[in-house]
């Protein structure tokens, strides 16, 4: 760990201007893991892996790669491979001269070349595919060259910059999977960038979610989940209800707020600068909320809420509805078992206080 | 107007006869040229004699002189495609090293220089030619005049002819070549030092290969505007006539089928080098 | 460092690039400028003075040869633009497949022939002995040989198509790039043929058609053989007149000044062409 780990940075600062795009972001990657940064665009998430892939120079801070320093060493020499945003597959190359490319820089013998080649190519799945023009290729096609391209020379890092945007929906879903298969396959380290929340939390071992130039939170995708750290994280990564009040009280790990409908509810202590008479924000997942009727267990806080419509999509289905001028969407039952629900009619919503956190308002 | 907007039938053969007008309009001259270069007649005119490759190989023993026993006409195309070859040379490498400051540097005063770069294409040819004359022939003789130093390469010659040449060609394959590597990515000189290639290996191996059809294309034009030029030419031409000017004063004497068989060779050989950088870029 | 490296890079690339303005575009018109203002009073002594100027505003000939080199020039031009255009159209937007890349590859094909051996084409259609006159004899329709050469209907047809490529080339340019829904949305909302052609068609075209004027423009006010070989006794073509200042009559001051002219003729009508469509240099050439 530490030193050790194949990426380790520390204090880590790139500033254009007087904006730092990178602000004492700290990170460490033991090997063989997926990591992804998640942030929105413009998050500095793309400026720091171009530091890592030594396109830019970072103003502060250190950046380790199997306890070697490489701040200094140009991007030709580190030991890291980059997947493009555009896969930036050389257009004027064969799909082999694209994958030898790397082999031919480093004096590789042809024979051994074309083996390596042949080899990758049957493992990324694209067997006897060598003579082909990229152009030719489908869009997930051109993403495992792109791949393979990197892993034919057994980088001690990968990175990969929103590789599945210019993908369809469908093939998304299907490269996901494929791309996690792969990382374990090839035992690769990854460091994965990208502004789909799913796509991070399908693949990773770790996702740290990054924010105007710092990491938020850097955690296993459940524990980021179901233990978001700050308000933003718990807003960002998955969907969730936001209600604000005032804070009542604090007792053990259990906070209590007054809606501004006077209603009092109960969630989790999740940051330390909750006050008594002050803002607070409470975060409760749409799947957190049961549609209770009058039958509520004993602990549970519950809240009426006005109808506006019912949205209807499978098993995330929900439905819509209005307290006190914020909006509420609750998960409906998957077993079609829902009252049926009239707009404007009211309902009352019910939740575990375990399951909901709250957040000083001031909380960032 | 366009396909989905219905049209009436008389305006589609109107518009059908105005373009098969146009196309003729447009292959007339040149077909006539190139017919009459066959003609078993002194005088490219009508009525036609009969087949001959005379204005081709008569070696002038019965009074027909051909084109591959013209010596005058032969030298004339020797001297153009030294021009042409330099021309091209000068032009292509201008335009590569133009389009690379223009595409990928920047600078202050970028914008005022890239004017400045367009310059040649609004000046009249007649012009580019006069001013060099003027200049060069101008301080040769100026030179001549204090010194006694004589230096002949700025007089008429093909030197002067080839810079003429080069003041707006290096323009015309600056634009053809920044604009192909306009479409170049950055990223894949990013992946290719990312992949373990030093900044000039990544320039030969990715960038160059990119812009190859354009380079291509670019010396192409080059040598055929070189090659047909005139209103420059000829006012900076010596001793050594190029193609165009010999022709041109061969014509005021009187045209002979000689002449068509000149143009129907030029016109062959452009076609041909045409379709040989359309071949290779289409590829 | 890395800055050093970048300002010597800079320098190697713009170092050419000067080479070329400077030595074979600024300093020889500079002297040229230089030159028409100058006055020889004896074979070896000059002064400075404005009388080759003098003499073009004077001597009637000189300026109206200018006057109608300007004027035939610009008509030409314009001419050449309703010529191309429905060709254009038609390569653009009415062609498919392989017809397009055909129809686009025979607009080209004068290219591959110099403006001489066009000219001389012209020529031999054209002349009293020529093919146009047979095949009217022919026909019957004329009694003798018909000279139509040697007029100004037979400059301009000549010097059309020497413009021809160069205009249909940046207008198809454009035009294919329109997107056809544009056309559409502007028939859907009660546009006719002229509306549309008007308000939608020319307005996106404008960049190709500007384009594709100057450079026609710019190629006729500056051609020699056409109305030199094509043209009659007195139909006079301003560069013949700086041919012959330079080259028959060794009179390079005055051929300077002529030069000048012409530069600033030219110059003047492409500005007003760019001001009066609001379109820039470098979007229409570059």
């Amino acid at each position: 760990m530490g030193m050790d780990s194949d990426l380790f940075c520390e204090g880590l600062v790139r500033r254009f201007g007087s904006n730092a795009a990178v602000d004492h972001v700290s990170l460490d990657v033991p090997a063989g893991t997926f990591f992804s940064i998640l942030g929105p665009s413009g998050c500095g998430k793309t400026t720091l892996l171009r530091l890592l892939a030594g396109f830019d120079k970072p103003d502060e801070g250190d950046i380790h790669i199997r306890g070697q320093r490489m701040n200094d060493v140009p991007p030709n020499r580190r030991p890291v491979n980059m997947v493009f945003q555009h896969l930036a597959l050389f257009p004027t190359m064969t799909v082999g001269d694209n994958i030898g490319y790397g082999l031919k820089r480093r004096r590789m013998p042809l024979a051994e070349r074309r083996k390596r080649i042949a080899r990758v190519l049957e493992q990324v799945g694209l067997p006897d595919l060598e003579h082909r023009n990229p152009q030719e290729l489908s869009g997930g096609q051109r993403q495992r060259v792109a791949l393979a391209r990197c892993l034919v020379l057994e980088p001690t890092l990968l990175l990969l910059d929103e590789p599945l945007g210019a993908l369809d929906l469908k093939l998304r879903e299907q490269m996901k999977v494929e791309l996690k298969h792969l990382q374990k396959q090839f035992g690769t380290t990854f460091v994965y960038i990208t502004h789909d929340q799913s796509e991070a939390m399908v693949m990773s071992d770790q996702v740290a979610v990054m924010r105007d130039g710092r990491f938020d939170q850097v955690a296993p995708p459940e524990e980021l989940y179901r233990e978001p750290a700050t308000p933003f994280v718990a807003g960002f990564v998955g969907d969730n209800n936001r209600l604000s009040g005032e804070l009542v009280s604090v007792r053990d790990d259990l906070a209590e707020i007054r809606l501004d409908d006077g209603v009092l509810v109960q969630g989790r202590v999740a940051s330390d600068n909750l006050r008594t008479g002050h803002r607070a924000e409470l975060y409760i997942r749409p799947e957190s909320l049961l549609l209770s009727g009058d039958a509520l267990s004993a602990g549970f806080s519950s809240m009426q809420a006005n109808v506006r419509t019912t949205l209807f999509d499978g098993a995330n289905s929900r439905v819509e509805a209005e307290n006190c001028g914020q909006p509420v969407y609750a998960r409906l039952p998957q077993d079609g078992s829902a009252p049926r629900l009239s707009a404007d009619s009211s309902i009352r919503l019910a939740w575990n206080p375990a399951l909901a956190r709250v957040f000083g308002a001031d909380s960032l | 107007m366009i396909r989905s907007v219905p049209r009436s039938r008389l305006f589609d053969s109107l518009y059908l006869a105005y373009l098969v007008a146009f196309f003729v309009y447009l292959a007339l001259p040149l077909l006539v040229t190139a017919v009459f270069a066959f003609n078993d007649a002194p005088f490219p005119s009508l009525p036609w004699k009969g087949f001959t490759l005379d204005w081709y190989f008569a070696d002038g023993s019965e009074g027909r002189t051909g084109l591959f026993h013209d010596d005058g006409l032969l030298t004339a195309l020797w001297v153009s495609a030294k021009i042409a070859f330099w021309v091209t040379l000068v032009s292509v490498a201008l335009g590569c090293v133009n389009a690379v400051l223009f595409e990928r540097v920047q600078f202050r005063g970028k914008e005022f220089l890239y004017l400045l770069m367009l310059l040649p294409l609004v000046i009249p040819g007649v012009i580019l030619g006069v001013s060099i004359l003027v200049f060069y022939s101008g301080m040769a003789n100026d030179i001549s005049a204090a010194w006694g130093i004589e230096l002949d390469l700025f007089r008429p010659g093909m030197t002067l002819v080839v810079m003429g040449q080069v003041t707006f060609i290096a323009t015309l394959s600056t634009l053809v070549i920044a604009a192909r590597l306009r479409k170049f990515d950055p990223q894949l000189e990013e992946a290719a030092l990312n992949l373990g290639a030093t900044p000039l290996v990544a320039w030969f191996t990715v960038t160059l290969p990119w812009l190859l059809p354009s380079i291509f294309g670019a010396a192409a034009m080059a040598f055929l505007m070189s090659f047909e030029n005139f209103n420059t030419t000829v006012m900076l031409t010596g001793s050594d006539t190029p193609l165009t000017v010999a022709l041109f004063n061969r014509l005021r004497e009187g045209s002979t089928p000689v002449l068509n068989a000149v143009a129907l060779l030029l016109m062959v050989g452009s076609a041909l080098l045409a379709l040989l950088v359309m071949g290779r870029s289409s590829r | 460092m890395r800055s050093s490296v970048s300002r010597l890079s800079l320098w190697l690339l713009l170092t050419p690039f000067l080479l070329w303005i400077v030595l074979l575009v600024l300093l020889p018109h500079l002297q040229m400028l230089r030159v028409s203002f100058q006055v020889r009073e004896s074979w070896d002594t000059i002064a400075w003075g404005i009388e080759q100027y003098q003499n073009f505003f004077t001597e009637s000939y000189y300026w109206r040869t200018f006057v109608r080199t300007g004027v035939m020039s610009l008509f030409t031009t314009f001419l050449t633009l309703i010529i191309a255009f429905p060709i254009a159209w038609y390569i653009a937007r009415l062609a498919r497949g392989r017809s397009k890349g055909i129809l686009f590859l025979a607009c080209l094909i004068p290219f591959w022939a110099s403006e001489l051996v066009r000219t001389y084409g012209w020529m031999i259609l054209l002349r009293e002995s020529g093919l146009f006159s047979s095949w009217l004899q022919a026909l019957g329709w004329v009694d003798g040989p018909v000279e139509m050469l040697y007029n100004d209907v037979a400059v301009i047809i000549g010097l059309v198509y020497n413009g021809l490529l160069f205009m249909v080339v940046p207008l198809v340019t454009t035009l294919d790039g329109m997107d056809e829904n544009l056309v559409e949305a502007g028939y859907d909302l009660g546009g006719g043929h002229g509306t549309v052609l008007r308000e939608i068609v020319v307005p996106w075209a404008m960049p190709g058609i500007v384009s594709g004027c100057i450079v026609v423009f710019m190629l006729t006010l500056g051609s020699y053989l056409t109305p030199v070989l094509m043209g009659g006794k007195d139909s006079a073509w301003f560069t013949e007149q700086i041919f012959t200042q330079f080259i028959t009559r060794f009179n390079w001051e005055q051929g300077a000044a002529l030069g000048v002219l012409l530069l600033v003729l030219s110059s003047v009508i492409v500005w007003l062409g760019l001001k009066i469509s609001g379109q820039s240099l470098r979007k229409v050439m570059g």
